[in-house]
């Protein structure tokens, strides 16, 4: 007890010390409240470093590609009568409609980021309901063993699929010693990785809003139904899959939208005809040095998964947030 | 009807086991003697010896850990604050773009955060000459605004469980603001800082898609040279790094919760 007092009491000294004492008045006298700054700190750091690149990317992604540094041309420039100028390129949008290539990307992100969302549902699901219903204390511990994949390296656990997927990797090498193949399959550098990829790595993004949706079901609505005669399966489909709508929302967002933009599964484990829309814009970036083309790019995949984002930052704060 | 009751558990049970063989995997083969995955060569720690003496990758790790040590604590205090703000200031004008701005990181796709940084970041340095060139001051920019979002995730549900009566009895008694948050707030909410601040370090040590936009040249963190690694198939030292890291954030963890275990008593 007096150690506290006395630690209390030296971090008391500390914020009464006249360096606070003046810089709070000086502050004050400006217009700032020390309420007021304190919004202020993270508030301007996420402005500054997560709002405002996206009108950078926008700016950007109007201007042209060149050979100089930085690579790209500026939309306003002072002509010579002194007045300004404003060069906006769509070509870039236009470049991007045309070439097929851009859709089909786009198409096949979608494609592959909902099929994983799906199978991620399908095998979270009954975990997340396994979970909710356990002990408590066992249930702390399956939560806590669903958690650490979360701690090891992301970049490693997709890595380590390589090694399974190979033609002389370990399912094969398996399978052929059952004798239940004969030849070895050809497993890495296909779709069926990079959907294994996927679901892998985002599974416990789906488990922990399910579980934090499914916990805090009443049994009591489950009881009801049985007294009322309804069977295991009725009540499950009358009552549990409704209610937990949000966890299944909130999961399949936190899914889906990475996954779309997803870069490393596909590098890693998919072919080279695994269109991702992630791998085109790093190409675009890295390989052919257009920076205009790789905002448009990502300005385009802003817009289609912009609205989502929005719309689950309500659900997010209150699901994922209790986990 | 027996069978139906076995379902549930025996699809937990491959649902976990999904989850850990690639991580159990990378284990065992870092202690291969073999560079085949399918043949077991013995025991042997030469790939840890290899990895040792790997210049690039002992330069990477040291400075993906620095990196990673700074973003995350930097990371920590933005994200309290911000946690803070969102769950205990009650209503502000700029209350919903906060709220936006820090959750929409956490399913912002990894390339475009990192265009639009290095963007951001070449912009800047064409308006104000900084920051000059890019490197480990622009990745712990970027890991800080990224990882405040998941910190902001675990402190904010921590802040809404605590009982907010405590904070209001010692203002009722007369104690300033920051003053509360310092003896009352902040040892309740300790645990949720300790696993965010984990949690924001593993992120910032793991990124490779943001630091690969935004590091200059000489700049390589870990998981980029990692990358440039593993591209070319499986290779064994990287096994044993992965392993390494698993080592040392097991006993991170079980640290951490051991300690949080010793509080609680």
């Amino acid at each position: 007890m007096s150690s506290t007092t006395k630690k209390s009491s030296f971090i008391k000294s500390i914020f009464q010390a006249p360096p606070f004492r003046w810089t709070k008045k000086l502050l004050g006298k400006i217009g700032f409240s020390g309420r007021g700054l304190v919004i202020a700190v993270p508030t301007i750091w996420l402005l500054v470093f997560f709002l405002i690149p996206f009108l950078v990317i926008a700016k950007i992604s109007l201007s042209e590609a060149l050979i100089a540094r930085p690579p790209y041309s500026s939309l306003l420039e002072w002509d010579s009568d002194g007045l300004l100028q404003i060069s906006l390129n769509f070509g870039n949008y236009y470049y991007l409609i045309d070439d097929a290539l851009y859709i089909i990307a786009y198409l096949n992100s979608f494609k592959i980021a909902t099929i994983s969302t799906i199978f991620c549902l399908l095998i979270g699901y009954p975990i997340a309901y396994y979970i909710a219903k356990s002990p408590e204390n066992k249930r702390n511990i399956l939560l806590m063993l669903i958690i650490l994949p979360f701690w090891t390296s992301f970049l490693l656990r997709v890595y380590s699929w390589i090694g399974f997927f190979k033609a002389n990797g370990i399912i094969n090498a398996a399978l052929l010693n059952l004798g239940i193949i004969s030849e070895p399959l050809i497993m890495l550098q296909t779709d069926f990785a990079v959907y294994v990829g996927i679901v892998y790595t985002y599974l416990p993004f789906m488990i922990l809003p399910l579980y934090s949706n499914l916990v805090k079901l009443d049994d009591i609505l489950l009881e009801a139904s049985a007294d009322l005669g309804g069977r295991p399966m009725i009540s499950f489909f009358k009552i549990t899959l409704p209610l937990s709508v949000p966890g299944i929302i909130a999961g399949s967002m936190l899914v889906l939208i990475p996954a779309v933009g997803e870069f490393v599964i596909p590098a890693l484990l998919g072919g080279p005809d695994t269109l991702m829309i992630g791998r085109v814009l790093w190409d675009e970036f890295f390989s052919n040095r257009d920076w205009p083309v790789a905002s448009a790019v990502s300005i385009i995949m802003l817009v289609v998964l912009i609205l989502p984002v929005m719309w689950i930052q309500n659900k997010q704060n209150s699901n994922l947030g209790e986990s | 009807m027996k069978t139906k009751r076995y379902i549930l558990p025996i699809t937990v049970v491959l649902g976990f086991t999904f989850l850990y063989a690639p991580i159990v995997s990378l284990v065992i083969y870092s202690f291969n003697a073999s560079k085949l995955v399918t043949v077991w060569g013995g025991f042997s720690i030469k790939w840890y010896a290899h990895l040792f003496e790997d210049d690039q990758v002992m330069h990477a790790a040291w400075l993906s850990l620095k990196i990673a040590f700074i973003s995350s604590t930097l990371a920590l205090i933005l994200g309290t604050i911000a946690s803070l703000v969102l769950v205990r200031f009650g209503k502000f004008r700029f209350k919903s773009l906060l709220s936006g701005m820090i959750s929409a990181p956490l399913v912002m796709p990894e390339v475009i955060t990192g265009l639009s940084l290095l963007l951001l970041f070449v912009s800047m340095e064409l308006l104000f000459g900084w920051p000059a060139g890019r490197g480990i001051v622009t990745i712990i920019i970027a890991h800080t605004t990224f990882c405040m979002a998941f910190v902001a995730v675990i402190v904010q549900s921590r802040l809404s469980d605590m009982d907010e009566s405590i904070e209001e009895a010692a203002q009722d008694l007369g104690a300033s603001s920051l003053w509360v948050f310092f003896d009352i707030t902040l040892p309740v909410i300790a645990p949720a800082l300790v696993s965010g601040w984990l949690l924001a370090f593993t992120l910032s040590l793991d990124d490779l898609v943001i630091a690969s936009f935004v590091s200059g040249p000489g700049s390589s963190t870990l998981p980029m040279v990692i990358f440039s690694k593993v591209r070319l198939g499986v290779s064994p030292d990287v096994n044993a790094l992965a392993t390494l890291m698993i080592g040392i954030i097991a006993i991170a963890i079980i640290g951490a919760s051991f300690l949080m275990f010793q509080k609680k008593k």
